[in-house]
């Protein structure tokens, strides 16, 4: 019964989040367009992390590096594919791309190779260990990033002309909100259909207990490390919509804060509940862009929401709307 | 001879200056209970650890129906066969029984990392998952959350996780302990119909279910086996009096 509450509630907040960029777009506001793709994009980074973080256990202070490694994937390629310069010369010449699509399999396949060797070594450790592993390993790739001239180092770099999709002019906001909301739901879809999955119950359990895990015959290490990788690439997809959202990709994007607003995202959403990360980009985005604009002091606010949030109601906005999360 | 379910050969395992097990070499043959006892500190937390995979022997070998399993991990030997109850039930307490179970059956069934066919919808997994319910008697209360279960159901779930694997030897650590008298006999009947199943190597306080379930008891002292034999040889055993039953 929770469940079909929970369903229910999920579908009311995309349809909220859909329902206000057509009524922007209607409305000629083009601005409120791109905030809701901006909820979008921030939302399925949040989505991502939710896998590690809500359903494996997983509390990465990293994710940043996957979205800012996304977002470069994007910055990078667009940028060759804007001078005409290959990629790469040697052994095998590859040339730049202003393409979505394969854009977002090298973000994809970069972040899943960055996350396999992250997670290697820190799913090793567990608890604040792992936090401070993944934290450092992101602020590593942050420092590598400002301190590489190439590619604009410390000032970022920009893209000038949005990349392209099939039948789409991403120029128009309404279009690159629907590119964002797609981009959302598949990755909802995908994480919904993981967890009831073998795999799912496999991660789930070695959440919520790896000494039973490993007694069913199920070594946790590989499972987590599989799911920290999924996690890594739905975080790096998200981090390549971004930098084409923005036209800009700088070393913000790694930074240590993006991963603390990821976590937010999660926690002020509900952690482990599906569209949690959404339903927290939202009122994140919402208080920024609001009471950000009344007053400068608004993180205060969402820090004593957060606070509300973890000392009063643990299910944040998603517990607040469908009850307590439930397993069959 | 056929080979024991379980053997384990000249274990030894040292924290620092105190021998945790001395020398430890005991088997489980088909179609027994075999009871390991011994007082508190005795050592069989550590020897179980051993067996079961957690703790690295310093030398000695475990085997698993002949095969040599001392350089296997956890879940590896679960997987070969060897099932395993917790002296503190350790299962997922806000899943319910059934998923607990289906875990176990999962890893018996193939591989963990499948990622779209539903589990819910799995016949197979939930089927093995409600057979190994009701062979403990909790068939019907596959669907409540482990959390509200009774201590003893809660009990029983784990050996059906346990008999979920396909177990060739199981590892029962306390199973009575905290069970009224009704509830460590239902589990008394219930561990004797298992043996034919999969042989089990009881650790255990109750000492009238041992002499009444085990077919060899083996006692630990101080990190040794200090006797091991049929039931009444060990009662009889006058140093097992003295270092254990308390008399003299």
């Amino acid at each position: 019964m929770d469940k079909t509450r929970e369903m229910v509630a999920s579908v009311v907040l995309l349809a909220a989040l859909a329902g206000a960029a057509l009524w922007a777009d209607a409305a000629g506001e083009p601005f409120y367009v791109n905030l809701a793709s901006r909820v979008a994009i921030l939302g399925l980074a949040g989505v991502g992390l939710n896998l590690a973080l809500g359903f494996g256990g997983m509390v990465s202070f990293g994710h940043a590096a996957f979205f800012g490694l996304g977002g470069y994937a994007c910055g990078i390629i667009a940028w060759h594919a804007g001078n005409y310069e290959p990629i790469l010369t040697w052994p095998f010449e590859v040339e730049g791309t202003d393409r979505m699509p394969p854009i977002w399999g090298v973000a994809a396949l970069v972040c899943g190779l960055a996350a396999a060797a992250i997670g290697a070594l820190s799913l090793r450790t567990s608890g604040v260990y792992f936090i401070m592993i993944t934290l450092a390993f992101a602020q590593m790739i942050y420092w590598f990033a400002i301190s590489w001239p190439a590619y604009g180092g410390e000032d970022g770099l920009s893209i000038y002309v949005r990349n392209g999709f099939p039948g789409l002019d991403t120029y128009d906001a309404l279009s690159f909100f629907g590119i964002a909301f797609g981009a959302l739901l598949v990755a909802l879809a995908v994480s919904g259909r993981l967890l009831g999955s073998r795999f799912g119950a496999a991660l789930t359990m070695a959440r919520l207990n790896p000494v039973r895990l490993a007694t069913a015959g199920i070594d946790p290490f590989p499972v987590r490390l599989t799911g920290f990788v999924i996690s890594a690439v739905i975080t790096g997809w998200a981090g390549a919509l971004y930098a084409d959202l923005n036209g800009f990709v700088s070393p913000t994007m790694l930074s240590w804060h993006l991963s603390g607003e990821l976590i937010v995202f999660v926690i002020l959403g509900g952690v482990g509940r599906l569209v949690g990360p959404v339903a927290g980009a939202a009122a994140y985005v919402l208080l920024e862009t609001f009471v950000g604009g009344a007053t400068e002091r608004w993180p205060l606010i969402l820090g004593l929401a957060l606070l509300g949030v973890v000392l009063f109601a643990r299910g944040g906005i998603m517990g607040a709307l469908a009850g307590r999360a439930r397993h069959d | 001879m056929t080979e024991p379910a379980l053997a384990v050969e000249g274990l030894r395992k040292a924290f620092g200056g105190l021998t945790a097990t001395d020398d430890v070499s005991l088997d489980l043959r088909a179609g027994e209970i075999h009871a390991l006892i011994g007082p508190n500190g005795a050592g069989k937390s550590t020897l179980i650890g051993q067996i079961a995979g957690w703790i690295a022997p310093d030398a000695g070998r475990v085997r698993l129906a002949g095969r040599d399993v001392t350089g296997l991990g956890v879940a590896e030997r679960a997987r070969l066969g060897l099932g395993r109850s917790f002296q503190v039930s350790s299962l997922a307490a806000p899943l319910s029984a059934r998923r607990n179970v289906m875990l176990a059956a999962q890893a018996r069934e193939g591989s963990s990392f499948r990622f779209w066919r539903q589990v819910r919808r799995d016949r197979a997994l939930v089927a093995a998952a409600e057979a190994a319910l009701a062979r403990v008697g909790l068939a019907g209360r596959g669907n409540v959350p482990t959390a509200e279960l009774s201590h003893g159901e809660r009990r029983l779930v784990e050996v059906a996780c346990a008999l979920a694997l396909g177990p060739k030897a199981l590892l029962l650590d306390e199973p009575m302990a905290g069970l009224g008298a009704e509830g460590s006999g239902a589990l008394a009947d219930l561990l004797e119909t298992l043996k034919a199943e999969a042989p089990i190597l009881l650790v255990e306080h109750d000492m009238d279910a041992v002499f009444r379930l085990a077919d060899r008891v083996s006692v630990l002292v101080a990190g040794r086996v200090i006797a091991s034999g049929p039931v009444a040889e060990i009662r009889a055993d006058p140093e097992v009096r003295r270092a254990y039953l308390g008399e003299d």
